[in-house]
């Protein structure tokens, strides 16, 4: 396989329909197969003919989208960056198909229910349950207070362990857009618990360790 | 199916399985306490990781080249896992 620079896989992928052009195809789909081999090597449902499809998938878009490469890294290296999220988009797809939003939220809508009264942790003293338990407490009424049904909804889904991409999928949003209506939500919690009186540092030497 | 036989017969038993495990819930008050402004989302996270790669491969310390990124990683479990798939990759590769 020939060493290429940036500039040269570039130039090679901008032809189709010339030699280098196939050479360069067929290089960079042997090293995206080999990339994702050991990218997914601790999985033991993926087959070579994924890791094939992966690799296929992902070189559609390194072509559609040859032009939004930087140059910042190596040109392979950012094409492994595009294989690995498409296998792992695709592996969570399947993954979590059979599973609706509506179980992953099953408290009612705003009512915060997912958020316990107290951790029930046995090793901590009367003191530092009690300030946990008042700042759960808090934490369920802001989370009612301040929350959207949706923000209810995404943050449940996702802290029970629904991928970003999956719960934007049953939303109808993508996982870029949930991230930053989660960080909303985040942002408005944070600014009510500083409002009642809360530090950061109260908050979090509570639940330590 | 099951799941609405057992809800049926044991409604308070199925709240409890509602409520979030005690990592989890300490993960959601560190998240809300320490959230910043300045963060960025998983898609200028994603542009950013080729280079963020680079040079934790180089031996570098990229969490503090582009801290924006380790901060995304540190909260963004989806992303983290990419990245972490994605250094496996390029070091056997290297």
């Amino acid at each position: 396989m020939v060493e290429r620079s940036n500039e040269q896989w570039i130039a090679a992928l901008s032809q189709p329909g010339n030699d280098e052009y196939d050479v360069a195809l067929e290089d960079l789909r042997a090293i995206l197969v080999r990339g994702l081999g050991y990218a997914l090597s601790d999985r033991s449902n993926v087959r070579d003919t994924d890791l094939a499809d992966f690799a296929q998938d992902a070189i559609l878009k390194i072509l559609k989208g040859l032009h939004t490469f930087r140059g910042e890294s190596r040109f392979t290296t950012w094409a492994h960056k595009i294989a690995v999220r498409v296998a792992f988009t695709e592996l969570r797809r399947r993954r979590w198909r059979d599973v609706s939003l509506d179980e992953m939220t099953e408290s009612k809508e705003g009512d915060a229910d997912f958020i316990p009264e107290s951790l029930a942790d046995p090793s901590i003293g009367p003191e530092q349950e009690a300030m946990q338990r008042a700042i759960l407490d808090t934490l369920r009424r802001l989370i009612r207070e301040e929350l959207t049904d949706k923000q209810h909804q995404a943050m449940q889904a996702v802290l029970k362990g629904m991928p970003l991409g999956e719960v934007a999928r049953r939303m109808d949003t993508n996982r870029n857009a949930l991230y930053k209506l989660l960080h909303d939500a985040r942002q408005r919690l944070q600014k009510r618990m500083l409002d009642e009186g809360l530090s950061a540092q109260d908050v979090m030497s509570a639940f330590e360790p | 199916m099951l799941k609405n036989i057992i809800r049926k017969i044991f409604p308070d038993r199925q709240k409890e399985t509602n409520k979030l495990e005690a990592q989890k819930l300490k993960w959601l008050v560190r998240a809300v306490m320490t959230t910043r402004p300045d963060e960025i989302g998983c898609e200028e996270c994603f542009q950013e990781l080729d280079r963020f790669v680079e040079i934790q491969l180089a031996g570098k310390d990229a969490a503090e080249a582009m801290p924006l990124v380790q901060d995304h990683l540190d909260r963004c479990r989806v992303c983290k896992e990419e990245f972490e798939a994605l250094m496996v990759a390029l070091r056997a590769l290297a």
